[in-house]
C-alpha cells in the first residue's frame, strides 16, 4: 500500500520514537505566495540528529530544527513565521518571496 | 502528538477510512475528527477539508486549528500486466497511488514481475465490478486487446472514476471508441477517455509512456490547466 509523502513521516517519527530517540514534528500549517511546500507537509528531528521530510525547499530546515530541539528540551511547542527575505540578507527565510507558518510539536 | 494519535492514524488508513488530525494553535492539543464528541463546527469544518483533501488553518469559536486530512489512497487500476505497466508502478506508488493490476494471462500477471503489487487475474468485467471504481479512482487500459481493454472501458464510465485512460494509438482509439458507442455511450462520456493516454511529451520508452501517463493523472487529479510552467509557448 503507499502512503503519501506527508503521512509516512509520522510513521518514521513514532519508529524512531519506539526505538528510543527525542523526536520533534514540524508541520506547515498556513502558506502564503510561493510557498515550496503546501500546509500539511512535515518533517521529523530528532535530538541525535536525525532528519525526515521537509518543510520547505531547504531555506528554513536548519532553522526549524533548531526550533525542534529546543521544544524537544522544553516539551513547549511553537508556532514559527517565516517571511520574505532579502536576498542579500543573510537571515532565515524564504528566497521565493512565499510565507509559511510552522508548528514545532515534541512525540511524547 | 503522541504515538498512540500516529497509531490511530495509521489504523485509519488501514481501514480506508477518512480521517482528520485536528491541532489546536498554538498549545498543541490534538485529536481525531469526525468524532460525535466534537464540537458540531469543528466536525462540519473536518468534512470541508476531506472534501477538498487540502489541510489549512481556520477559525472556529475563537480559536485556531489546524485540520490536516489523512483520506484513503487514490487508486489506480491498471488493465494489461504489461511492460508499461511494470514502469508505471513505481511512479504510482511514490505519487500516492495504490495500484491494482487486472490481467486474466497467468504469463503477464506473475508475483516476480509485480512485486509488491496487488495482482488479480479475472477478467476484467468480472475484476471491475468487485472493484468499483468511485470518484478517487484512476483506470487505465494497457492491453490493447479488445477482449480486456473494452469491458474495462464499459465499466469504468459507468462510474465515477475521475480518470480514464487507454492505450492506442489514434485509428486504434477511433475504432475502440465505434465499439463502446455501440455498447450505449454516447459522445459525452467517451469524451471522459483520454486515449491515446498520457501527454504528449515525446515519450517512447516504457518508462517515458508511464511517465506521460502519470504527469496527466496528477494534472487530472489537481484540476490543472497545461501548459508550460513559464507561460510561454511551445517551440
Amino acid at each position: 500500500m503507499s502512503l503519501e509523502p506527508s503521512e509516512d513521516i509520522l510513521s518514521i517519527a513514532a519508529h524512531w520514537r519506539a526505538a528510543g530517540e527525542d523526536v520533534a514534528i514540524a508541520t506547515v500549517t498556513e502558506t502564503w505566495g510561493s510557498s515550496p511546500r503546501p500546509a500539511g507537509s512535515r518533517m521529523a528531528v530528532t535530538a541525535s540528529g536525525k532528519l525526515a521530510g521537509s518543510v520547505s525547499g531547504g531555506c528554513i530546515e536548519g532553522a526549524v530544527a533548531d526550533a525542534a530541539l529546543a521544544t524537544i528540551a522544553s516539551g513547549t511547542p511553537q508556532l514559527l513565521d517565516f517571511g520574505v527575505t532579502n536576498e542579500r540578507a543573510w537571515e532565515v527565510g524564504l528566497a521565493c518571496g512565499g510565507k509559511v507558518k510552522v508548528f514545532v510539536e515534541r512525540l511524547s | 502528538m503522541t504515538p498512540a494519535l500516529i497509531a490511530a492514524l495509521a489504523e485509519a488508513r488501514a481501514a480506508a477510512r477518512p480521517v482528520v488530525l485536528a491541532t489546536s494553535l498554538p498549545d498543541g492539543r490534538q485529536c481525531l475528527l469526525p468524532d460525535p464528541a466534537a464540537d458540531a463546527a469543528l466536525n462540519a469544518a473536518a468534512a470541508a477539508v476531506l472534501d477538498a483533501d487540502r489541510a489549512e488553518t481556520r477559525a472556529i469559536g475563537g480559536a485556531s486549528w489546524f485540520l490536516a486530512p489523512q483520506n484513503p489512497p487514490l487508486r489506480l487500476i491498471v488493465v494489461g500486466a504489461v511492460h508499461i505497466a511494470q514502469a508505471l508502478v513505481p511512479f504510482a506508488a511514490a505519487t500516492g497511488f495504490a495500484v491494482t493490476i487486472v490481467d486474466p494471462r497467468n504469463a503477464f500477471a506473475t508475483d516476480a514481475r509485480f512485486p509488491d503489487t496487488t495482482l488479480i487475474g479475472d477478467w476484467p468485467d468480472e475484476a471491475m465490478r468487485a472493484l468499483a471504481p468511485d470518484g478517487r479512482s484512476a483506470v487505465v487500459t494497457l492491453t490493447h486487446d479488445p477482449k480486456l481493454d473494452d469491458p474495462a472501458l464499459d465499466h469504468a464510465l459507468r462510474s465515477q472514476a475521475f480518470y480514464i485512460g487507454a492505450l492506442g494509438s489514434r485509428k486504434t482509439h477511433a475504432a475502440r471508441l465505434r465499439r463502446l458507442a455501440e455498447l450505449g455511450h454516447d459522445a459525452a462520456a467517451l469524451a471522459r477517455i483520454r486515449g491515446p493516454v498520457g501527454l504528449d511529451i515525446g515519450a517512447v520508452s516504457a518508462p517515458e509512456i508511464a511517465l506521460s501517463i502519470i504527469a496527466e493523472l496528477v494534472a487530472a487529479r489537481r484540476g490543472a490547466a497545461l501548459g508550460r510552467l513559464d507561460g510561454k509557448q511551445a517551440a
